[in-house]
């Protein structure tokens, strides 16, 4: 392998690790609340239909990208009303989402477009890939110059927003006022309560941020990765995030690695196929499953333990 | 004292909650330009007006109630399962394989055996989750997730490598051999010159379905076993001063959910299909949550609520063949159904407590 | 100071919860710079006064005012506002934080931690030195021992500025010298001019620290007085509502054969702590074996091994056989079939499945029993008969074995446990704290019945952290600290102040007790060290 294909496959990895990304630091703000967060996929789902939509019909890409936030917001509301205010179950909910946003967007597709549940193709209407300064400037310099050209610079402005946010998280998480509540509410919530925090308001803050990130990654799924919405295009990318959350054990940095690694097996899975090791092959739907196989076994202990934040899941009642 | 007399809270609330998302989907259809009234009509012509369209009907209620028995099972026992998916894709591997690689001389040995082989893939794709869950904590409703994506790409490389025929294009296994093939609803309850449910799936595997909500029945509320599982199921640290060994009850219950999962392949591989497709679940597997959960987790409720999806499924195919209403329609009320039962009960619940504690205190 | 207004006044509280009136009309004032306790039985509704005051919950009806002020306190910040702070019965502590990121929560100064946190570690530096509440400010709170958990509690609010602090059943948690700490802390903050709140059910901790007392009882208030113009027998008969028998009515016990023999057992926990470190002893038929000590020094693990629940290491006999300690042989199906019944110390989590029917829950632990089974199935019908005759024979009520455990009181939610057990006729029978949450009138008729079953010549393992019960039932008594008994009395020749040493971690013969060895001793025991004495 030389390393234009290396580049070209990290390149690969870095514009399908980005919306995983997305997804699963939303699911970090949204679990160390204390909201488990099963309804990534249906947030970015409904996000990638609706940013594609709108932009299409405005020629707007920025309302376009208006639309898929907030369409996502909506289903986090819904998700906050049901886990929340009305402390219903966190994973039935997510659950519901998920297939609320699998069933509308095919029927408004069909209804908006009549293409069969997807948008026509945005043409020119997305996400163009930026050019780093000195980008063409730095091409011919050995190992470097393609380094920065194909890798670092080239992808869309959200990549760059999504690669942000893991400091910006961290620093949020670590060294805000806003961050100490959040860990803490979602550790013991009546801790909160009692020094005077509204619970439910830090709690809906979360989910809101949640569903700007998945906002983010479904806009880019649809107006930058792709040209326009096609039915189910999330693919379980919300379900791989989640994955690659616990991977991460609910932390910034590692939330970094962790979906670039995912989005790693996912670029060479679509780039090579069946890969043959010297006679034996290992066939794409291994690869495929590979993401799931290794949370699985995270999740059995056998790499350092998993452990998720403690009030996790539990809608919160003051105790009698 | 209870706060709602126990008919409210078994009939009222999912019957307000069905009403909620009915008004929702109708809304639905609504905004897409079609007439609600004349899709519901649509609807119960085609799904309950004929015997056809009943023969549909009652073969998606009979996946239905497997995985809806299958979600509640592991529910009495305060787990999660929503590998359902899975777990019945499996089901029908188990069932191909029975059907494909023994020659059965009738289709009764061959039901006996494919059943066997369902019950037991499927129980073997819950038990590896409920033995994580059991010995190690991890999260059943994660590890189930992660085992319906796992278990699709296990059938994905089967069917396109190993079941394939040779020369075949399309990823699906040889078709049965006509010795497996089960006894329709058509050729049981046809006469000479009086055709029933024509050209339908329906099959006497839901029978078998009918077999399962008594034997269900029986397990949770009248067998020791059940005792057990729902005594884990409402505490643990209960279970373990009475002796009940918590990891014992989680693999037992999951390897009954996984197997009744299964079971769901015997009557779409093998009754309908005669042949293992790809994606032979269909979905099923996560109506099993919505049907569990509007059942309330009885048998009984189980097969009504399966009955009224394998309604909103064949009315669905209907609508989607003669409106502009696409199949999708049923997602969205599939998810009404979970979000209005599962997650917003408390949105129900609460206004009618309020209510019936008012009317309490009138009275006294 | 007298004529000032005072810092606290309640007029006409009334809360409800569903059906249940937890707080009927209920006024108090409290003078500042004064400890004002509050005492009351379990579920007496002193806790939901407090967490009114603090604006936990929403009062129904009445008005608070706070230094001759009416104040709305609709919330925690409101109630933080006013100047008021509190520790409750289970901290309210994040496990995973530090001491000094707990004490800035919602306390912090501007957006950003950085300043907050370098404040707050002079503020807790000061606040350490001034009242002995000297805590490491880096330490994760799940290291810190309960003593120095509650002090953070305390350092919560003081940081905050509280004026009013409330404390609920402060020292539950803690061994007598602890509690002493604790005690010479409220003076002190007394003395600074504070206002505090002593919520109890101890009627020593009343008389020794405060200076007026309020009495509750069923959801009411029905007197309050200066402390140093009553006394405890007037007290306890203000809270029960009659002359109360504090001491049990039975004959001297006789002893018989040994029938549980216990040596050298060891617990580990899940965590890797060793809970118990080498105990030993025996049980005789016919006769209670008391164990006391402060919540959570091994007690419930020596009673959950008994009764098939944790794994340990040792030797166990009973009745001569060897029993065993790990795996399946080891469960409690193991155990019941060997003749040990067991009343858990949580009904509520343990002895009864709270959403299961009276019925249900009579043969739970016992619901494989041939006598239940009718072919493959359970026999629905003879549980049910069996129910309705326990519930008549133990007066629970109301005796309607269709209703679910959760809608019975905690008193006869305890008898349909006791029932269940005390008539399989057990040779062996673990009580663990049989009397908490229990109204008086069933306290004495659980006491009477297990002393009963002790004179059919039963063996009786008791474990209870109130020593009143445990100096009128038990026959000895073992003392354990940290894992180990510190020694054997009996009631006859021992008192609550040498148990309350033995409590701590000493030993000492009587009258030479030495208390800055204690304080040193329970010090070291907090970081973790092995104590010098004992």
């Amino acid at each position: 392998m030389d390393l234009n294909t290396i580049l070209q496959v990290l390149d690969s990895t870095v514009r399908l690790g980005t919306p995983l990304l997305l997804m699963c630091l939303a699911g970090l703000f949204s679990e160390r609340a204390g909201i488990v967060d099963i309804g990534l996929e249906g947030k970015a789902l409904v996000a990638a239909f609706f940013s594609a939509a709108i932009a299409y019909s405005t020629g707007s890409l920025m309302l376009g990208l208006l639309a898929g936030i907030l369409s996502s917001l909506v289903l986090s509301l819904i998700h906050g009303v049901a886990s929340i205010t009305f402390r219903g179950n966190q994973l039935i909910s997510g659950v519901a989402l998920n297939f609320l946003a699998s069933g509308l967007t095919v029927l408004i597709a069909q209804d908006w477009f009549g293409q069969g549940g997807r948008t026509p193709s945005l043409g020119d209407v997305r996400f163009h890939e930026l050019t780093l300064p000195f980008a063409e400037a730095l091409r011919p310099v050995p190992v470097i110059g393609p380094i920065y050209y194909d890798l670092i610079s080239g992808h869309s402005i959200l990549v760059y927003v999504a690669f942000l946010c893991v400091p910006v998280t961290w620093w949020v998480l670590y060294r805000t006022r806003f961050g100490l509540r959040l860990r803490a509410v979602g550790e013991n919530p009546a801790a909160v309560d009692t020094a005077g925090i509204s619970v439910v308001r830090l709690r809906f803050s979360a989910i809101i941020i949640a569903g700007v990130l998945c906002g983010l990654a479904g806009s880019y799924l649809a107006t930058a990765l792709q040209a326009g919405f096609v039915k189910e295009m999330t693919a379980g990318r919300g379900y791989i995030a989640l994955a690659a959350l616990i991977f991460a054990k609910w932390r910034p940095w590692y939330a970094l690695s962790a979906t670039m690694l995912f989005g790693l097996l996912q670029a060479v899975a679509l780039r090579y196929q069946n890969i043959d090791l010297g006679g034996f092959i290992i066939p794409v739907q291994f690869m495929n499953a590979l993401p799931y196989i290794l949370t699985i076994v995270i999740l059995a202990g056998f790499v350092g333990a998993a452990n998720p934040p403690r009030a996790g899941g539990d809608p919160y009642v003051k105790e009698r | 004292m209870d706060r709602m007399p126990a008919w409210a809270d078994v009939v009222l609330i999912p019957l307000i909650s069905l009403i909620l998302a009915a008004i929702l989907s109708a809304l639905a259809i609504l905004a897409i330009g079609e007439s609600p009234a004349e899709a519901f009509y649509l609807m119960v012509d085609g799904a309950l007006m004929r015997s056809s369209g009943w023969g549909y009907t009652l073969y998606y209620a009979t996946n239905f109630i497997f995985t809806g028995l299958a979600v509640s099972v592991a529910f009495h026992a305060k787990l999660f399962n929503i590998g359902g998916e899975g777990q019945a894709a499996l089901g029908g591997l188990g069932v191909a394989l029975a059907c494909l690689y023994i020659p059965w001389p009738h289709w009764s040995l061959a039901l006996l055996g494919s059943a066997v082989g369902a019950a037991a893939f499927g129980a073997l794709w819950a038990l590896i989750p409920a033995y994580l869950q059991a010995k190690r904590g991890s999260h059943i409703v994660i590890t189930t997730i992660m085992f319906n994506f796992i278990a699709a790409a296990l059938l994905n490389y089967l069917l396109v490598n190993v079941l394939r025929p040779v020369g075949a294009m399309e990823p699906a296994s040889a078709s049965f051999a006509a010795a497996t093939h089960l006894p329709t609803f058509q050729s049981m309850f046809s006469s000479e010159g009086n055709t029933l449910f024509r050209g339908s799936p329906a099959n006497i595997t839901f029978f078998i379905a009918l077999i399962a909500c008594v034997f269900v029945w029986l397990l949770i509320w009248r067998s020791k076993l059940g005792y057990e599982i729902r005594s884990q199921g409402y505490s643990e640290s209960g279970a373990k001063y009475a002796g009940i060994s918590p990891s014992r009850i989680i693999i037992i219950a999951m390897l009954i959910s996984g197997a009744l999962s299964g079971m769901m392949g015997v009557n779409a591989t093998q009754g309908a299909a005669g042949r293992l497709i790809l994606n032979s679940a269909e979905g099923a597997g996560f109506i099993g949550i919505a049907v569990a959960l509007m059942g309330r987790n009885h048998p009984f409720g189980v097969l009504l609520a399966s009955l009224l999806f394998g309604f909103l499924y064949q009315g669905g195919a209907e609508l989607a063949m003669w409106t502009s209403i696409p199949r999708e329609l049923i997602i969205v009320i599939q998810a009404l159904v979970i979000l209005f039962t599962g997650a917003l009960d408390n949105m129900v619940r609460w206004p009618l407590e309020a209510l019936f504690a008012r009317l309490r205190k009138k009275e006294a | 100071m007298t004529d000032s207004a005072p810092a606290i006044e309640l007029k006409g509280i009334s809360k409800a919860f569903g059906p249940v009136q937890a707080n009927k009309d209920i006024s108090i004032r409290v003078m500042p710079g004064t400890i004002h306790g509050i005492i009351g039985e379990n579920g007496a509704g002193k806790s939901t006064l407090m967490s009114i005051l603090y604006g936990f919950y929403k009062a129904d009806a009445g008005e608070i005012w706070i230094n001759g002020k009416k104040t709305a306190i609709t919330d925690s910040q409101s109630a933080i506002a006013a100047g008021i702070g509190m520790v409750f019965q289970h901290f309210k502590l994040v496990e995973n934080f530090s001491v000094v990121e707990n004490v800035i929560l919602g306390a912090e100064d501007g957006a950003f931690l950085r300043p907050s946190i370098a404040k707050a570690r002079k503020s807790l530096k000061k606040l350490a030195d001034e009242y002995e509440l000297s805590v490491d400010p880096d330490a994760l709170i799940e290291h810190l021992s309960v003593g120095h958990q509650q002090r953070v509690e305390i350092l919560k609010a003081l940081y905050r500025e509280a004026d009013i602090l409330i404390l609920d059943e402060p020292t539950g948690v803690l061994t007598p010298a602890e509690a002493d700490h604790l005690f010479r802390i409220l003076d002190n903050l007394r003395k600074e001019g504070k206002t505090i709140i002593l919520i109890t059910h101890k009627l020593r901790e009343i008389m020794e620290i405060t200076d007026t007392v309020s009495v509750m009882r069923r959801s009411e208030m029905t007197a309050t007085v200066k402390t140093s113009e009553t006394s405890p027998e007037h007290l306890a008969e203000l809270m029960v509502g009659r002359k109360v028998l504090l001491r049990v009515d039975k004959v001297p016990a006789t002893p018989g054969e040994t029938v549980l023999s216990v040596k050298d057992l060891r617990v580990i926990d899940d965590k890797g702590v060793e809970r118990v470190k080498g105990i030993s002893f025996d049980i005789r038929a016919g006769e209670i074996l008391g164990i006391a000590g402060v919540a959570g020094n091994g007690q419930s693990e020596v009673m959950n091994v008994l009764g098939g629940i944790m794994d340990a290491t040792g030797t166990i006999t009973m009745n001569g056989k060897p029993v065993p300690l790990s795996g399946k042989a080891a469960d409690g199906q193991s155990r019941r079939a060997i003749g040990i019944a067991h009343v858990p110390e949580d009904r509520q989590r343990e002895g009864l499945i709270m959403e299961f029917t009276a019925w249900e829950n009579t043969v739970f632990g016992y619901h494989l029993d041939p006598q239940w089974q009718s072919g493959p199935l359970m026999n629905n019908a003879a549980i049910q008969k069996e129910a309705a005759g326990k519930m008549q024979r133990f007066d629970v009520r109301p005796p309607d074995p269709n209703l679910k455990a959760k809608n019975f009181s905690g008193g006869n939610q305890q008898k349909v446990v006791l029932a269940r057990e005390i008539e399989r006729n057990p040779d062996l029978l673990l009580v663990g704290q049989p009397t908490r949450g229990v109204d008086i009138g069933a306290i004495e008729f659980i006491h009477q019945e297990i002393v009963r079953l002790r004179d059919q010549g039963k063996a009786i393992l008791l474990v209870s952290v109130e020593l009143d019960e445990i100096m009128s039932l038990s026959d000895r008594i073992a003392v354990m600290f940290d894992g180990k008994v510190m020694g054997f009395r009996e009631p006859a020749t021992t008192d609550e102040r040498e148990l309350g040493l033995m409590m701590a971690g000493i030993s000492g013969e009587p009258g030479t007790e030495d208390w800055k060895a204690v304080d040193e001793n329970l010090t070291a025991l907090e970081h973790g060290e092995t104590p010098t004495h004992g």
